[in-house]
């Protein structure tokens, strides 16, 4: 296996991040979110192919991690806390506002 | 002519059901339905709110001082932010996702050794054997899986006091110890053991040198918690397990607030057993493990007698899925080790400065030797269990879950010499891996606001302010 090009990284940092905001829970999105920065910067400087590999591969086993475990924090939803802001146009959509 | 009609209504009769079928398969393919749970109740939250802002006149619902206490902010969700990490900490996904297809598929008893169900379940559960090894450097043979903390901490007291209760019949534990060392402690006292409870000096540590000359020949165990629960200090482990060894006595620590948060070494600090708990970090429920050292060899009588699993310490079968949620949660805390560390380390900074900015507040415990993440500060003049009613929205205790149902003062804190008032009126504030930096702002916020609002209200407050001591009065009475 070659290396990841630039594009193939930049998309799989692009589909954690969306997926990471899919968590409905607010502490697992920040927690995601904080986490695929921090590692991408820390990954960045990376010269040696095989570690690029590693990085890159177990990259990809989390996100599929993150896909469906976003899609299971959609299905059991709690109240949104108290630090969060209501977005009122996603609940009111319906209303006819 | 007859069979006709019959045929007629037949047809009369089977169209309507048709229909209804027709009707039914439609609905259930319409996607725009949100999908909601019986959880979801946000909207009827945000309704209520509204409603509220709408209507003219306010309504004064109540004249208790606690609801002026607790502002509502609309525009914001309602659910509290848990700051209660000692109590327990949320299960992380990833931790979630190796537990499902335990709950999916791999059913097998990993016990079975004949065919492939039980291999493939005993498998996952010796990886995970190994990731919660690794992380205090023992062997895989060394840990052995319990229900939690409270039944290892029971196997140890109990077990090794058991096996060597013919030439050794004392224990030493400190005052400050979680309440199920304290009782199990008490438990072998009833059954002949004699029981040291150390002391421990106002920052919350024991002395080295009355641990050592409390240590006598018929000295079997000595066991000091790694990190208090309530205050979060940390006893010099290493320091305790050298004087141990050297005086050959097993030492045991509770490690269930310490594992995967602070470095841990099992060789390395001479801890012959050491307790562990999944669900303190971030992995599931009715989980736990022991580590019993195999050389030199501790040997201990099993609480529970039976199929001989577990080294025949532990009997009973296990649970894959909680097994293998544990062990990711072991795998997660080793690997995230640094960055959790320094995540925890900078929100407690902040939010120990910003509490102790508020005037005559104290941290309890050792500044120096603690957990960052367990913050346990007194708001003199301010009753803490009002505090608390105060502080709906944040969710947070004022001591170890355990004792929070009664109204009585904790005890650790009366170990370290506080008084009473100060007890009652100290909150513990637990960081993990999952608070986020919003969090604690608002929460710094809203408790200087609360305190304020509160001792305002408190004519004790009031005298203080007028330069009065309060331990100078002669109260009536008494």
């Amino acid at each position: 296996m070659t290396s990841p090009s630039r594009t193939q990284v930049l998309s799989l940092y692009k589909q954690i991040i969306r997926n990471a905001n899919g968590f409905n829970n607010y502490n697992f999105k920040n927690y995601f979110l904080r986490k695929a920065r921090t590692q991408f910067r820390e990954t960045k400087d990376l010269q040696d192919p095989e570690t690029i590999q590693q990085a890159y591969r177990t990259a990809k086993q989390e996100l599929g991690v993150l896909k469906r475990q976003s899609v299971i924090s959609q299905m059991y939803t709690f109240d949104k806390q108290v630090v969060e802001r209501i977005d009122s146009r996603k609940h009111t959509q319906n209303s006819g506002r | 002519m007859l069979r006709t009609f019959t045929r007629s209504l037949l047809v009369r009769n089977r169209r309507p059901g048709l229909v209804a079928n027709r009707w039914y398969a439609t609905a259930k393919v319409a996607f725009d339905v949100p999908l909601e749970t019986h959880t979801d109740v946000q909207k009827a939250h945000e309704d209520l709110a509204e409603a509220r802002t709408d209507s003219a006149e306010v309504v004064e619902s109540g004249s208790t001082a606690l609801k002026h206490a607790y502002q509502e902010n609309t525009g914001f969700g309602t659910r509290p932010i848990y700051l209660d990490m000692q109590a327990t900490t949320p299960t992380d996904p990833r931790v979630l996702d190796t537990m499902l297809k335990f709950y999916t598929g791999l059913y097998g008893n990993p016990h079975s050794n004949t065919h492939s169900y039980g291999w493939e379940t005993n498998q996952e559960v010796e990886t995970a054997r190994k990731h919660i090894a690794d992380m205090i450097n023992a062997d895989v043979k060394e840990i052995i899986f319990t229900s939690g903390a409270t039944e290892s901490n029971n196997t140890a007291l109990k077990g090794v006091a058991r096996f060597y209760s013919k030439t050794k019949k004392h224990i030493i534990t400190t005052r400050t110890e979680h309440k199920c060392v304290l009782e199990a402690a008490r438990a072998m006292k009833n059954e002949g053991y004699d029981v040291t409870f150390l002391n421990v000096n106002e920052d919350g540590l024991i002395d080295l040198q009355e641990l050592e000359s409390a240590i006598r020949p018929d000295t079997c165990l000595v066991s000091v918690m790694a990190v208090n629960n309530e205050i979060g200090v940390m006893q010099p482990i290493a320091e305790i397990g050298a004087l141990c060894r050297k005086k050959k006595v097993f030492f045991h620590t509770d490690a269930a607030q310490a594992y995967g948060k602070i470095p841990l070494d099992v060789n390395k600090m001479n801890i012959d057993l050491m307790s562990i708990s999944s669900h303190k970090i971030y992995g599931p429920k009715g989980m736990g493990a022991i580590f019993v050292r195999r050389r030199p060899r501790v040997r201990l009588e099993p609480i529970i007698s039976g199929g001989g699993q577990e080294r025949g310490l532990r009997s009973g079968t296990l649970a894959p899925s909680l097994v293998a949620g544990f062990g990711e949660a072991a795998r997660l805390m080793k690997q995230e080790f640094d960055a959790d560390s320094a995540h925890v380390k900078r929100l407690s900074e902040k939010l120990t400065n910003g509490l102790l900015a508020i005037e005559h507040t104290s941290l309890n415990g050792s500044p120096d030797h603690r957990y960052p993440g367990c913050v346990n500060v007194s708001f003199a003049y301010v009753e803490g269990e009002s505090l608390l009613m105060a502080l709906r929205d944040i969710a947070l205790s004022s001591g170890s879950a355990c004792t929070s149902a009664s109204l009585e003062p904790s005890y650790v804190l009366h170990a370290l010499g506080k008084d009473d008032a100060l007890a009652h009126s100290s909150i513990r504030f637990g960081i993990g891996r999952f608070t986020t930096d919003e969090e604690v702002e608002y929460v710094i916020k809203a408790i200087t606001e609360r305190v304020e609002f509160l001792r305002d209200l408190s004519p004790l407050w009031e005298m203080v302010k007028e330069g009065i001591d309060l331990n100078s009065i002669e109260w009536s009475g008494h």
